[in-house]
C-alpha cells in the first residue's frame, strides 16, 4: 500500500474502529445479561444472583471503560481525517451521531456510575432500573450509529444541493427507517449478545474444569447459553437479511463476497470455496453449491444476480452520466458568478444526472479533463470500483462459519443446561468444556470480519455511489497522519495489554462465593429449578 | 414534509447558536470540575488515601459528565458541519493530543485501584493529571486561536485547505487563553473539592482554588484588554446578509478589523452581562473559597464559567470561526449551519431529550450526595476507585 493520505487515513479509521469494536460487542451483550441476572435476583431474592451480577459486572467495567475511551476518537475523527466527508454529508450523517449522544450515551454513562456505586444507596428495584438503563443506553447507541452507517451503505432520504455543495436531508423518516440500518442494527447487537454469551459460557466452563465456583458457573451457563442460542439464531437470520438488502442496494459488495464474475442464470449457485484471480478476472478454482446464492440474495428461483463484469459495465454508464452532471454544475456556477441565468437545458442535464455526480468524482484520479475522458480511462475508473475479492470472499466465509458454530455450541449448552446436565460435564464430557473455553475468542474474530466485509466491501465509496473515499479526506500532510496513526496504535495497544491482564487477574480471582461450599455433587433438575435455587 | 417551516431558518440558526453555547458551557461546568480535580490531584493528595478522596469525589459521575464533550462533537457535526469539518482537521495534532489525553482518563479512574502496587497507582495518577490538565490547556489555546482567526481557505467545492502549523497555534494571546482556561477549571475543581470532600483534601482544594481564581480574574481582565485595545483583531461582515441564506460561507464578504470584537457591546449593550458575570462569578468564588459557604461558592464558580465562555460567544457573534487568510470564507451563524430541516429535526430531539438528561443527572447527583473523606474511602476500600 502506498503511503498517501487516503490510504493512511483509511488505515487509521480501520485501526481505531476495529479496536473500538473489540470492546463494544462485549459491552452490548454483557449489559443485557447483567440486567437479566439482576432481574432474577430481584424476583427471587437469592443472594447468589447478586454475586453473579457483581462478578460479571467487574469484568464488564474493565471492558466498558476501553469502549468509552476508544469511542472518543470515533466521534471526532470524521472531522479530523475526513474533513470533506464531514462537510459533504454532515447535514445527514451528523444528526444520528448527535442523537446517539443525547439519547444513548448520557443514559448509559450516567447510570453506569450508579450500577457500580449505587448498591448501598438505592433500593433493589431502583438499582435494577439503573442497570436496565445502562443496557438500554448501550443498545440504543448501537441503533443510532448503525442508522448513520446504514446511510453510508444506502444513502436514502437525501439529495445533493449545488448551492451548499453537500448532501441535505429530504426525509429524516427515510434515514431513520432505512431498511439497511434496521437489518444491520439487529445483526450487530445480536453479534454482541453472542460475544457476551460465549464469554460467560467459556469462563464458567473454565471454573467447572477447575472445580471452582460451581454454583455461579452453572447458573451463568444456563442464562448465557439460552440467551446466546437465541442470539446466534438471530445473528444468522439477520445476516441473511443483510445479504438480501445488499442485493437490493450494494450489488457489487454481494458479487465480490461471492467472487461472482459473470451473471449466472437464476437461481445462482453459491461458491463454497474459490480461488479468485483478479488479473484474469475469473476464479481459477471453485466448489459451487447450486441454487443457494439465488435463494439468499433474491429469495426466488427466477431473479438474476448481476456478476462483477456486468456491474462494471453499468458503472461505466453511470460515470458518463456523472460527467454530464459535473459539466452542467460547472456551467450553472459560472452563470451564478456572472449573475446570469443558465440555460434550461443545462439545468435539466444536472437534474437528470445529478444522482450520478459521485461517479464523476470516481473518474477524477484517472482523467485530467473529465469531459475529454477516453474509454480506457472510464474503463479503469469503473474497474477501480471493484474491491479486492480475496479478503471479501474469505472474510465473509470465516464469519458465516463462526456463526453456524455458535448456533451449535450454544445449542448444546442450552440443551444441557435445560436438562440439568451442565455440572455433570465436570466428570463426563470435559472436552466440551474445553471447547467452550477455546471458543471465547471466536466471536471477536467473527465481529471484526463482519465489520471488514461491510466496510471494505463498500470501497471505493465512502457514501455508496455518492462520494468516493479518495475525495473525502482532509488536507493534511503524510507526516501528520503517520504521527497520529502511530500514536493511536501505541496508546491503544498498551491499553489493550493492560485491559487483558486485568481481565485475567479478575477471572483468576473469581467471584465471591458467599461462603457456600465449593464443589457440590452433580445434580439433576431442569431450567426451572435453576432460578429458584 | 413542511413541518420544519414552522420555525424560520434564521431563527433556527440563532437557536442553534444558543444551543452550541449551552453545550459548551454544559461541558465546561460539569466535566470542567472533573478536569480541575484531575489537575489538582498531585497537589491536594499526598498519600494514596488522600488522592482517593479526590478521585472518588468525582468517581461515580465523571463518566456522565464526559458525555457533554462527546455530545458537543456530535452536535457541532449535526448543526454546524463546516465548523466540525474545518476546526477538527485544522487543529489536527492539537486535537490528537486532546483525544490521547482524554482517553487516559476513563482508564485511569477504572484501573487505578485494581492493583495495590504504589507504582501502578502513581502511574495512573499522572495519567489522570495529564488527561485533565492537557485538554483544559488545549481547549483554551483553541479558543484563543478562534478569536484571532484561523488560517484556512475554502475553494468553490468548499474543500478546506489549512495553511497553519501545529506550533503556529501557540501565540502569546492563545497561551493566555490556555492559562485562563486552566485556572478557571482549577478554580472550579477547587470549589468542588471544598463542597464534596472533607478534611485535608478540602482544605487544600480551597487553597489552590483561591490561587486559581485570582489568576483567572487577572487573565480574564488582561485578555479582555488585549481584545479591547485591538491587539487581537476582530472580524466584520461587509456585505449584505440575508439570515435565511443557504449555508455557503463564500456567499458573503468579511474583513479583519481592529477592535471589531467590541462592536457588539455598543450595538447590543445587554451583552455586557456576559463579561460582567465572568468577573462577578470569579470574584464571588474567590471570596467564597475563604468561607464554608460551599454551595454558594460552587454556584459562583459555575457562574464564572458561564460568564467567561459566553463572553467569547457574544463578542464574536455572528462569527463562529473566522479565517485569517481568506476572511470571506469565515464561518458565521448565518452561513455555516445545517439545512433548515436538519436544524429543526435536531431541535425536536433536543427539546425532548435534553430535559430528560438534566432530570436524571440531577437525580443521580442527589442519590450520590454526601461528602467523601478518608473514613468513607477506608470503609468502601474494595468498591471505591
Amino acid at each position: 500500500m502506498e503511503l498517501d493520505i487516503v490510504s493512511l487515513s483509511r488505515l487509521q479509521f480501520a485501526m481505531t474502529a476495529l479496536y473500538h469494536f473489540l470492546f463494544v460487542p462485549l459491552t452490548i451483550g454483557l449489559s443485557i445479561l447483567l440486567a437479566t441476572m439482576e432481574t432474577v435476583y430481584v424476583m427471587t431474592g437469592r443472594e447468589v444472583w447478586k454475586r453473579m451480577v457483581k462478578f460479571w459486572g467487574t469484568l464488564f467495567g474493565i471492558n466498558f471503560v476501553l469502549g468509552v475511551a476508544t469511542g472518543l476518537t470515533m466521534e471526532f475523527q470524521f472531522g479530523m481525517n475526513w474533513s470533506y466527508y464531514s462537510q459533504y454529508v454532515g447535514d445527514v450523517f451528523g444528526a444520528p451521531l448527535a442523537i446517539e449522544g443525547l439519547m444513548a450515551f448520557f443514559l448509559e454513562a450516567t447510570f453506569v456510575g450508579l450500577f457500580f456505586f449505587g448498591w448501598d444507596k438505592l433500593s433493589k428495584r431502583q438499582h435494577l432500573a439503573a442497570t436496565w438503563a445502562v443496557a438500554m443506553g448501550t443498545n440504543l447507541s448501537a441503533l443510532w450509529i448503525l442508522i448513520a452507517n446504514g446511510w453510508m451503505q444506502h444513502p436514502v432520504g437525501s439529495e445533493f444541493n449545488p448551492q451548499t455543495m453537500r448532501m441535505e436531508v429530504t426525509s429524516f423518516y427515510e434515514v431513520l427507517f432505512n431498511p439497511v440500518a434496521q437489518a444491520k442494527f439487529v445483526h450487530t447487537v445480536s453479534a454482541g449478545y453472542v460475544t457476551a454469551s460465549l464469554f460467560i459460557v467459556g469462563i464458567s466452563a473454565w471454573y467447572l474444569l477447575k472445580g471452582r465456583h460451581i454454583e455461579i458457573a452453572r447458573r451463568s451457563i444456563a442464562v448465557a447459553a439460552a440467551f446466546g442460542f437465541a442470539s446466534a439464531l438471530s445473528v444468522v437470520v439477520l445476516g441473511d437479511e443483510s445479504g438480501y438488502e445488499a442485493n437490493l442496494n450494494q450489488k457489487m459488495k454481494l458479487a465480490t463476497i461471492e467472487a461472482m464474475w459473470e451473471t449466472e442464470p437464476a437461481p445462482a449457485s453459491f461458491n463454497l470455496i474459490a480461488i479468485p484471480d483478479m488479473e484474469a478476472r475469473d476464479n481459477s478454482f471453485a466448489i459451487e453449491v447450486p441454487y443457494v446464492m439465488g435463494l439468499i440474495a433474491t429469495r426466488s428461483l427466477t431473479k438474476e444476480i448481476p456478476g462483477i463484469k456486468e456491474l462494471v459495465e453499468r458503472s461505466k454508464d453511470r460515470i458518463r452520466q456523472g460527467v454530464i452532471a459535473w459539466e452542467a454544475l460547472q456551467k450553472i456556477r459560472a452563470a451564478d458568478d456572472a449573475g446570469q441565468t443558465v440555460d434550461e437545458a443545462v439545468r435539466n442535464d444536472f437534474v437528470i444526472n445529478q444522482h450520478n455526480l459521485g461517479y464523476a468524482y470516481l473518474l477524477m484520479p484517472f482523467a485530467k479533463d473529465l469531459t475529454k475522458a477516453t474509454n480506457e480511462e472510464i474503463d479503469a475508473a469503473a474497474w477501480s470500483a471493484v474491491p479486492n475479492i480475496w479478503p471479501m470472499f474469505y472474510g465473509f466465509r470465516i464469519m458465516v462459519a463462526c456463526g453456524f458454530f455458535f448456533i451449535l455450541l450454544t445449542g448444546v449448552f442450552f440443551f444441557l443446561a435445560s436438562t440439568g446436565k451442565v455440572e455433570g460435564l465436570r466428570f463426563k464430557g470435559r472436552w466440551l468444556l474445553h471447547v467452550a473455553v477455546l471458543s471465547i475468542p471466536l466471536p471477536w474474530i467473527a465481529c471484526e470480519m463482519g465489520w471488514f466485509v461491510a466496510e471494505y466491501g463498500r470501497q471505493p465509496w465512502i457514501i455508496e455511489g455518492m462520494l468516493p473515499t479518495h475525495a473525502a479526506v482532509s488536507s493534511l500532510s503524510v507526516t501528520e497522519v503517520l504521527l497520529t496513526l502511530a500514536g493511536f496504535v501505541a496508546l491503544y495497544s498498551t491499553l489493550l495489554v493492560i485491559e487483558v491482564s486485568l481481565m485475567l487477574k479478575y477471572i483468576r480471582k473469581g467471584p465471591d462465593d458467599g461462603g457456600e461450599p465449593e464443589a457440590m455433587p452433580a445434580r439433576t433438575g431442569g431450567m426451572s429449578s435453576i432460578a429458584a435455587e | 414534509m413542511i413541518l420544519h417551516e414552522l420555525i424560520d431558518y434564521s431563527t433556527l440558526k440563532l437557536i442553534w447558536w444558543l444551543l452550541l453555547g449551552i453545550l459548551l458551557i454544559g461541558f465546561a461546568v460539569t466535566d470542567g470540575f472533573d478536569m480541575g480535580v484531575g489537575t489538582l490531584l498531585p497537589f491536594v493528595g499526598e498519600t494514596d488515601t488522600e488522592r482517593r478522596v479526590a478521585i472518588n469525589s468525582i468517581g461515580a459521575t465523571w463518566e456522565g459528565n464526559q458525555v457533554w464533550f462527546i455530545l458537543g462533537g456530535g452536535a457541532i457535526f449535526a448543526a454546524w458541519p463546516p465548523l466540525y469539518a474545518i476546526s477538527f482537521s485544522g487543529f489536527y495534532l492539537a486535537m490528537f493530543i486532546v483525544l490521547a489525553a482524554m482517553i487516559l482518563r476513563p482508564v485511569s479512574f477504572k484501573y487505578r485501584s485494581k492493583r495495590p502496587d504504589p507504582s501502578w497507582r502513581n502511574g495512573w495518577d499522572w495519567a489522570l493529571f495529564v488527561g485533565s490538565f492537557v485538554p483544559a490547556l488545549v481547549f483554551g489555546v483553541a479558543v484563543g486561536n478562534v478569536l484571532e482567526g484561523v488560517p484556512f481557505t475554502l475553494d468553490r467545492d468548499l474543500r478546506m485547505t489549512y495553511e497553519g502549523s501545529f506550533f503556529g497555534l501557540f501565540t502569546p494571546f492563545s497561551l493566555l487563553c490556555g492559562l485562563l482556561s486552566v485556572s478557571m477549571l482549577v478554580m472550579h475543581g477547587g470549589a468542588w473539592l471544598g463542597l464534596k470532600t472533607d478534611g485535608i483534601v478540602a482544605v487544600r482544594g480551597r487553597r489552590y482554588g483561591t490561587v486559581a481564581a485570582f489568576a483567572a480574574l487577572v487573565l480574564f481582565a488582561l485578555g479582555g484588554y488585549l481584545v479591547y485595545s485591538g491587539y487581537v483583531e476582530g472580524y466584520r461582515i461587509t456585505s449584505e446578509i440575508d439570515p435565511n441564506m443557504p449555508a455557503n460561507p463564500l456567499f458573503k464578504k468579511a474583513v479583519i478589523e481592529g477592535s471589531a470584537w467590541m462592536a457588539n457591546y455598543s450595538t447590543y449593550p445587554w451583552m455586557m452581562i456576559a463579561p460582567a458575570l465572568g468577573f462577578l462569578g470569579t470574584f464571588g468564588a474567590l471570596i467564597g473559597l475563604q468561607t464554608r459557604l460551599e454551595m454558594l461558592t460552587f454556584a459562583c464558580s459555575k457562574l464564572a464559567v458561564f460568564g467567561i465562555i459566553s463572553t467569547v460567544g457574544v463578542s464574536m457573534f455572528p462569527f463562529l470561526l473566522p479565517s485569517s487568510v481568506q476572511p470571506d470564507a469565515s464561518l458565521t451563524v448565518w452561513d455555516a449551519s445545517s439545512s433548515h430541516q436538519t436544524l429543526f429535526n435536531m431541535l425536536v430531539a433536543t427539546v425532548i431529550f435534553l430535559p430528560l438528561v438534566l432530570a436524571y443527572t440531577a437525580w443521580v447527583y442527589k442519590v450520590l450526595w454526601g461528602k467523601v473523606d478518608e473514613a468513607t474511602i477506608e470503609r468502601d476500600n474494595d468498591t471505591a476507585y
